[in-house]
Order: structure tokens, then sequence, then C-alpha cells
């Protein structure tokens, strides 16, 4: 197991409540029944001990060790309520899985019957069926992350796996203009693509953030759409966003924040307050943008990944 | 804060569940305008806004903000709904103003991200 599961155990354990991880069909006793009867029930049940109960009341437990010491005295006739403990220890539903497993364990209880505020057993929870809840619980969720993991493990090394002197991946979209229901697919698809791919997280949201204000201008200015392209390598990655739409006027004013020239329906729709270059060019250590009237725009971007020796670049080296 | 003290707060709606209630979310936002969400918005801080097209919730997907609430008890379109649901974001519908609304989070002890500079790679 490695340190993170760990860790999802604990949390688990801190975070669950009792509740979902008892057995609910508590098998009980009757004070009447002799010790005999108790161990056929036992047997037959396929369990190691039972609360004995008078009606709701809760008079006292029964286990299978005391079951094993009156048969070795030959007390099997005996009535249940002179060999069961009568001090029972009790555990409220809400109570986290952590206290029950402190009291199983430090007091050397094999088992705690469950009860809700009014003191009425609800349940009853053992190492077994805590263990069996906790796995169930860890099940879920690792089959979610596996999943996940298992993709960008492929994705991650293939900068290891293809050999050549430098390997480039490259991911292609094209976005069409005043397509709003559709504007952001392309960067979500890149954001996806680069955390498989094993980008550290804080690369990832400042290209996210850049293609997102690119492939906006696409959809919002151009009358043709255009072409965003990534080109993936192990210690840059390279963004180009081209179109043949009508091109910038002034390619120094539009940089400055605040200067838009959007019409108001996209200003309506939150978008245009003239941004979107400005916020690009933070997030990218380069950025350049080619443009004049009438032919068309081109901005390229880039991403350094290990400027600033923090490890940016893709480790594929680390097994996960 | 939790999202669930965030609830109680704005005396809010839940309108999609992604996250558990108890998780931590450090701070708060506002804006209506998404390129502002974008230059200041903060790692799994709340947005608080007033626009509930789809582009909200992308927004908040490239923002890394997991948690939206619309205020001025405005109801998104179902396409919104349904990119949240697919993007794994939390959305919540308050009664409040803008205005109101934050000012009730940060009066309960959410705070802001402070003081914003530009500034080249400032992330």
């Amino acid at each position: 197991m490695t340190t993170q599961e760990i860790t999802k155990v604990q949390e688990l354990i801190y975070t669950t409540r009792v509740e979902t991880v008892m057995a609910t069909n508590v098998v009980v006793v009757d004070p009447s029944m002799t010790m005999g009867e108790v161990k056929r029930l036992m047997q037959e049940k396929r369990i190691s001990g039972a609360p004995v109960m008078r009606g709701d009341t809760m008079v006292g437990i029964v286990s299978m060790t005391d079951v094993l010491d009156v048969t070795e005295q030959g007390l099997l006739g005996d009535p249940v309520t002179r060999h069961m403990t009568r001090e029972v220890k009790t555990i409220l539903k809400d109570s986290s899985v952590l206290e029950a497993v402190s009291n199983l364990d430090r007091q050397g209880f094999a088992r705690l019957p469950v009860v809700d505020q009014n003191g009425r057993l609800v349940g009853i929870v053992t190492t077994g069926t805590m263990i069996r809840a906790l796995l169930r619980e860890m099940d879920i969720s690792f089959q979610k992350k596996e999943a996940e993991k298992l993709q960008s493990y492929r994705a991650r090394h293939i900068f290891q796996d293809i050999v050549s002197d430098d390997t480039s991946v490259i991911l292609r979209f094209v976005v069409a203009e005043k397509d709003f229901d559709n504007a952001g697919k392309a960067a979500s698809a890149i954001k996806k693509s680069l955390q498989r791919l094993g980008v550290i997280p804080s690369i990832v949201r400042r290209v996210a953030v850049a293609v997102y204000e690119a492939e906006m201008n696409l959809v919002i200015h151009t009358d043709v759409g255009g072409v965003i392209t990534v080109d993936v390598r192990s210690r840059r990655i390279k963004i180009n966003a081209v179109d043949h739409g009508p091109g910038i006027e002034d390619v120094v004013k539009v940089l400055q924040p605040g200067y838009s020239t959007a019409p108001e329906w996209i200003r309506d729709m939150g978008f245009g307050a003239g941004m979107g270059l400005a916020n690009i060019k933070r997030c990218a250590d380069v950025m350049k943008l080619l443009s004049g009237p009438g032919s068309g725009t081109r901005l390229d971007i880039e991403f350094l990944l290990d400027n600033d020796g923090s490890g940016g670049r893709m480790d594929a080296s680390k097994k996960t | 804060m939790t999202i669930r003290e965030v609830i109680e707060v704005l005396s809010g709606q839940i309108l999609v569940d992604n996250h558990e209630l108890d998780n931590d979310v450090p701070m708060g936002g506002a804006a209506d305008l998404m390129s502002d969400v974008l230059a200041f918005g903060t790692e799994g801080m709340v947005l608080m806004t007033g626009l509930t097209n789809p582009q909200t919730v992308r927004t908040a997907e490239m923002a890394g903000i997991e948690v939206v609430v619309f205020v001025r008890d405005k109801t998104p379109p179902p396409e919104t709904i349904a990119l949240a649901r697919d993007l794994g974001i939390t959305l919540i519908r308050t009664g409040y103003t803008m205005y109101e609304a934050c000012g009730r989070l940060y009066n309960a002890g959410l705070p802001g991200r402070g003081l914003v500079k530009i500034e080249n790679n400032s992330w």
C-alpha cells in the first residue's frame, strides 16, 4: 500500500460513521435461552456473539468464548443470564469509525452493539463488518481513480516510450465562429490532455486560461472560425491560434487591458471586457501576435516547462 | 469555511451537487465578467456571479473553481446545469444580491484574495 492509500483509509476511519459500517440484521438472544441453545444459534447463524434482549432492553451480551467456557465445565444447560456479560459497552450510531476501532482494539471488545440516541439497538459492529464496509468504500473511490491514473500513466510515458531526438505530441482543434455553445471545448480538452501527459497543475492552469481566452477570441471576433494547434514537447508547450478573419487594426492597442472591440451581445455574456490578450500575455512565458487588417491573425504562445527549476518538466520516471 | 456553511450563510439551495458538503473552500470571489474570473480567480475559491450561461461553468473549469453561486435567485438554463454535472462543478443558488451574498460570506469569515497586482506570470 502506498502512503496515499493509507491516508485514504485514515480519512475513511475519521469521516465514516459507525452507522455505515455496522451489520443491521442483528441476531439476538432471549434471556430464557440456555447456553446450549445459544451455542446452536451461533453455529447456525455463524456468529461469534449476540446481545441478550428482554423485549427492547439489552440485558447483556454473550460470546463464543462464554459458550466454550461452559462447554468445558459441562454447564450447557444453564440459562444464558448466568454466564453473559452484564455490563455491555455500546456505541452510538453517529460515532466515528475511529471511536469504534479504539473501543474494539484497546478495550478488548470483539463486538459493539450500536444504539441510537434513545438507546435502542440498531445494529452491531465487529472488526469484520468494519473491514468489509471500509474495503467497499475504498473500492468505489479507487476504481474511479485507477481508470484516470491508467490513462495518464500511459500518456505520460510517451516521451520515454517513443524514441526520437525531439518527440512532440500535436493536438489540433477547429473552432467555429459565433458558436457560443461549444466555445471552451478545445480549452477543456487541452486541459485534460495536459493533465494526462503529466504536466504540473500550475502550468496546466495557465495554459487552460490562455487557450480559453484565445478560443473565445476566435469565436467572438472571426467570421470564419480558426484552428488551435498545441505542440507538447518534453520541455515546452507551443500553442498557436490561427484564423483568416478580419485581422486586427492596431496590434499595440489590443494588448492594452480594457481595450475592446467586442459587440454588445458578447459583453452581455460576460466576455469582451478587453482583458483577453492581456490575460494570455500574463499566463504565457512567450507571446507573439501577428495580424493586419484583412490578413487574418496568428497568435503564438509558449510555456516553458522547466525554466523555474521546480520540476515543471514532465516526469515520466516516477512510478505511480 | 465548508460548503455546508456557505449554503447556510446564504440560505442557499444546491442545484448541482458534486462535492462533499464538509469540504473546505479557502476563499471567495465575485464577478460578472468572465475575463476577470480568469485573471483574478484563485484555485478552489467560491465564485459568486449573476451570469448563468454555460460559459460561466467553462470559465470555472479553466480557473480551477469548483463551487459557483448564482446570486439574485437566478436559475441557470439546462445547458449550464448539464455542463456542471459533466465537469464536476457544484452549483448553488441564493436569493441575496451579489453585494449581500459577498458581505454575508465575508462577515462569516470567508476571506478574499486581498490586493490584486497585475504582473506577468503572477499566478
